[in-house]
């Protein structure tokens, strides 16, 4: 049973397309993570599931409710979704309690009053801001006014919740512990979200299902380790992750190419008429993340000679760019324990099955 | 990082802001507001081309005319060009520059609002008699609108930020070069509007430009109407200073749009600094006494030595001037009323859409800014005796020439105010369950309020100094404090007519007062 279901859905402006026919199926009490670069149309399909834009065609159904279809537009009041926007807009005339309970319906005097009831108590609870309650929005930091706008599309229990960039606006450290939070409080009300977000790291690690989505489609919808181990294209194995792509020929299960012979996975182009294996002796692409592979100081025996040109330390690990003997580059990613200087020879040796995508067309 | 986020966001919720369509309710509304607020120029059309277009022509080559045309055009572009060269220094002291007694300066280059021009012209014309003509028409005009100029600029460096002038600065440019790359395109959009205003306010002056006997289209017009009642005459010129104000419009537009594309999400963050003077207080100091002491501080001491002559003082008859404020409180209220009602459809649509719709909608509003208060009054007259004769010679239709004249004031801080709201508030609220009207009336108006209150206190101070519509439509009897200044500056009667103008500028000072405070910084809490 899924709580939010797309179909077909094509969204505009006059200027031109920003979704071409989405379809999305998002089970029951799953946190989903949309992620693309920017200008790809992921606000707009949160904006559109709000109900904040019309589609030009398609359907969407909230539970059991279809809320546009064939024309027909639910208004956004009356879809019942929760709605956290980037820069949180809390209302500046109301205080941190009374944001959340004018979620719960009538205007602000019915706020002022609602503010000392259970459940704005227990909200506040929940996000970790009762000594707040009368503060006003203008006296909180990035990450609290984050809290409480969650807080407040959480108010009125609804079915699902949207968040926008909900953490684009902080600092990484706050981010990492807001994400955390935010996961533990949709899970605790049983609600369904969809977070929009330009970081992949932040999909992959906060996310049940992460959709990547570029130039209005989602190109690929699954698991966070299903997306980043076995990306549909080349376009998302690079996007959600580091990636080395070398050319290579495919022989029955394997692939001949600068890293030598590799047992690897055929992976169809999505919409291809047949799933079938290529023919040997067809040019593929092949996917190998940089952590597969592994590097030995000086001569190991098997494996590839290679130089390291280049070294990128991110603290816990590195990444080293490679230049092997027979003139092919490659990154590799190793803990930073094993650090190496420019220079230093090595030898490379691949770990796993790698992926073989079909050349790009021309 | 982060900020580059939030500014990158923000530009691109305005841009989906600008392509929604406008809903249909708030479009109809802004529509009859516009029919509403156009019925005096339909009425001047009607009668200009009543006569045919072979006695328009005669009437345009009539040999008075091109001088006419030329002393309005000159007069119009001597006063916006002073004032701008006046009102943005002053902006810029006010603004950024560490003062004493800063607050004191800002209500005082806000207070020259309170003076009508023939009240100033009166004060200059007691002191010096021989005053008359195009140089004492220019230097009353423009004392009394540099805050025109002054106000939104002032507001503009406000909320501005000081940023882009210190990028300029590290990039090798002296401190004025930088002024110019970073802080003047800023403000460029409020000196414009600015000088909008008072090129309008020149084009339809009538008091001032009287009492100096400089001849100019309003005062001819008036001729024509009230003296030989040739009204094609009077109404073929009223149409010719339409047309001046509808290019000047057009040209305001032009300009601000460029603008407004170059540098429309420059002023994200607020980073400033304030500049200290050292020797230079003194001269800045002298520029921000300037104006407001010739302004209203001559008009004032000048009224205030003839009140306190023996004889006015025997003459007065309080009854009178009390009946007369009362009169001139009311009326002045119902045009502030009439002016926000038709201008919060035009405002709020102009805020919040775009499109060639809008912007012709938003044109009409600021049109009545460029016809004559005689031209609106006459038209109303006929209007009334012809449409509603019930309604002729009532408040009624004095108060909605008022809320027609001063419209233009109220769109302009209806639409600032409500385009500071961030949209993502009522993106907020309407997914919490609430309509588009409750969500307009809880969220959107509530924190407008403040610039929304400004606009209706503005058209209030300005109706209160209205002259030449409220001599035509007053109801018989009802006696304004203007109307009662007019007639006694008329006949020189200068002591008599002292303790209404003082009266009156004590009724504006008030609106005028709380006017250089409200509406400043109240959204600065807004998480944006």
């Amino acid at each position: 049973m899924s709580r939010l279901w797309l179909r077909d859905l094509v969204v505009g402006y006059e200027s031109g397309t920003v979704l071409r026919g989405v379809s999305l199926d998002v089970p029951h009490g799953a946190l989903v993570a949309i992620v693309g670069p920017s200008g790809c149309g992921k606000t707009t399909l949160l904006r559109t599931i709000a109900g904040l834009m019309r589609a030009r065609s398609g359907e969407i159904r909230l539970n059991l409710r279809m809320v546009t279809t064939h024309g027909i537009h639910l208004a956004p009041e009356k879809r019942r979704i929760g709605w956290v926007p980037q820069d949180a807009a809390l209302f500046p005339h109301l205080t941190v309690a009374e944001n959340i309970a004018f979620g719960l319906g009538g205007g602000r005097r019915a706020a002022r009053r609602a503010a000392r009831e259970d459940r704005v108590a227990h909200l506040l609870e929940l996000v970790g801001l009762s000594a707040l309650a009368d503060r006003t929005p203008a006296q909180l930091s990035g990450g609290q006014a984050q809290r409480v706008a969650l807080a407040r599309a959480l108010a009125a229990k609804p079915e699902v919740v949207l968040l926008d960039e909900p953490f684009g606006a902080l600092d990484p450290l706050l981010r990492g512990e807001l994400r955390a939070e935010v996961r533990a409080l949709l899970t605790a009300e049983g609600t369904t979200g969809i977070l929009v977000t330009h970081d992949q790291a932040e999909a992959l690690s906060i996310a049940d299902y992460v959709a990547v989505m570029n130039d209005g489609e989602i190109l690929q919808f699954g698991r966070p380790e299903e997306v980043y181990e076995r990306p549909a294209t080349p376009w998302v194995a690079s996007f959600v992750g580091d990636s080395v792509f070398l050319p290579a020929v495919w022989h029955a299960g394997t692939v001949e190419g600068g890293l030598g012979s590799l047992s690897a996975e055929w992976m169809p182009a999505s919409g291809a008429l047949s799933e079938a294996m290529p023919e040997d002796g067809t040019s593929v692409t092949v996917l190998v993340r940089p952590e597969q592979i592994e590097l030995a100081p000086g001569d190991a025996g098997s494996g590839f000679w290679a130089t390291v040109t280049a070294v990128s330390y991110t603290g816990h690990d590195a990444l080293l760019e490679l230049l092997l003997g027979n003139g092919v580059r490659c990154t590799s990613r190793v803990p930073a324990s094993g650090l190496l200087p420019v220079g230093a020879r090595v030898t490379a040796t691949v770990r796993g099955p790698v992926l073989a995508y079909p050349l790009a067309p021309e | 990082m982060s900020e580059q986020v939030a500014t990158r966001s923000a530009a691109a919720t305005t841009a989906t802001a600008g392509r929604r369509p406008a809903p249909r309710l708030l479009l109809a509304l802004a529509l009859i507001a516009c029919a509403v607020a156009s019925i005096p120029l339909v009425y001047l059309v009607v009668r200009a081309g009543s006569g045919g277009l072979d006695a328009a022509i005669t009437v345009l080559f009539r040999p008075r005319v091109p001088q006419l045309l030329l002393n309005t055009v000159t007069l119009a572009t001597a006063v916006t060009g002073t004032c701008v060269l006046i009102g943005v220094p002053t902006a810029f002291l006010l603004a950024r520059a560490r003062l004493p007694l800063r607050r004191l300066w800002a209500v005082l280059a806000a207070l020259p609002l309170a003076v009508p021009s023939y009240l100033a012209a009166y004060g200059w014309l007691a002191t010096a008699p021989a005053l008359h003509g195009f140089w004492a028409s220019w230097l009353v005009l423009t004392l009394v609108s540099v805050p025109y100029v002054t106000l939104p600029v002032a507001a503009a460096l406000r909320a501005g930020t000081t940023g882009l002038d210190d990028v300029a600065r590290t990039l090798g440019r002296g401190p004025w070069r930088a002024f110019w790359l970073g802080t003047w395109p800023q403000i460029r959009p409020a000196t414009l509007a600015g000088a909008l205003l008072v090129c309008l306010y020149v084009l339809s002056e009538f008091g001032a430009v009287s009492l100096f006997r400089f001849p100019v289209l309003t005062t001819a017009i008036q001729q024509a109407y009230g003296a030989s009642f040739n009204r094609s005459y009077a109404a073929i010129l009223a149409t010719v200073l339409v047309l001046l104000a509808i290019l000047v419009v057009l040209g305001e537009q032009a300009a601000r749009g460029r603008a407004a594309r170059r540098f429309g999400s420059v002023a994200g963050m607020a980073r400033q600094r304030v500049i200290r003077l050292k020797n230079w207080t003194a001269p800045a100091i002298a520029l921000l006494a300037v104006v407001p002491a010739l302004a209203v501080g001559l008009p004032v001491a000048v009224l205030f030595a003839r009140l306190l002559e023996a004889e006015t003082l025997r003459a007065l008859d309080v009854a009178d001037l009390g009946q007369a404020t009362l009169n001139t409180l009311a009326l002045s209220a119902g045009g502030a009323l009439i002016a926000l009602l038709l201008a919060l459809p035009i405002g709020v649509l102009a805020a919040r859409y775009r499109g060639r719709l809008v912007r012709a909608v938003e044109s009409i509003g600021y049109l009545a800014l460029g016809l004559p208060g005689i031209v609106v009054g006459l038209s109303l007259v006929f209007f009334s005796l012809s449409v509603l004769p019930g309604l002729y010679q009532t408040a009624l239709v004095l108060a909605f020439a008022y809320g027609v004249l001063f419209m233009p004031k109220a769109i302009g801080a209806i639409r600032s105010s409500t385009a500071q709201v961030p949209t993502s508030l009522e993106d907020v609220s309407r997914t919490l369950g609430y309509g588009k009207l409750q969500t307009w009336w809880l969220v959107t108006a509530r924190l407008a309020r403040p610039g929304i209150a400004a606009g209706g206190l503005l058209v209030a101070v300005t109706a209160m100094k209205e002259l030449p519509a409220t001599l035509l439509l007053r109801p018989t009897g009802t006696d304004t404090l203007a109307i009662e200044l007019w007639a006694r500056t008329d006949v020189s009667a200068y002591g008599a007519a002292a303790p209404y103008a003082a009266t009156l500028i004590l009724v504006a000072a008030v609106p005028a007062f709380l006017l250089s405070g409200a509406g400043r910084g109240r959204l600065d809490g807004v998480r944006t």
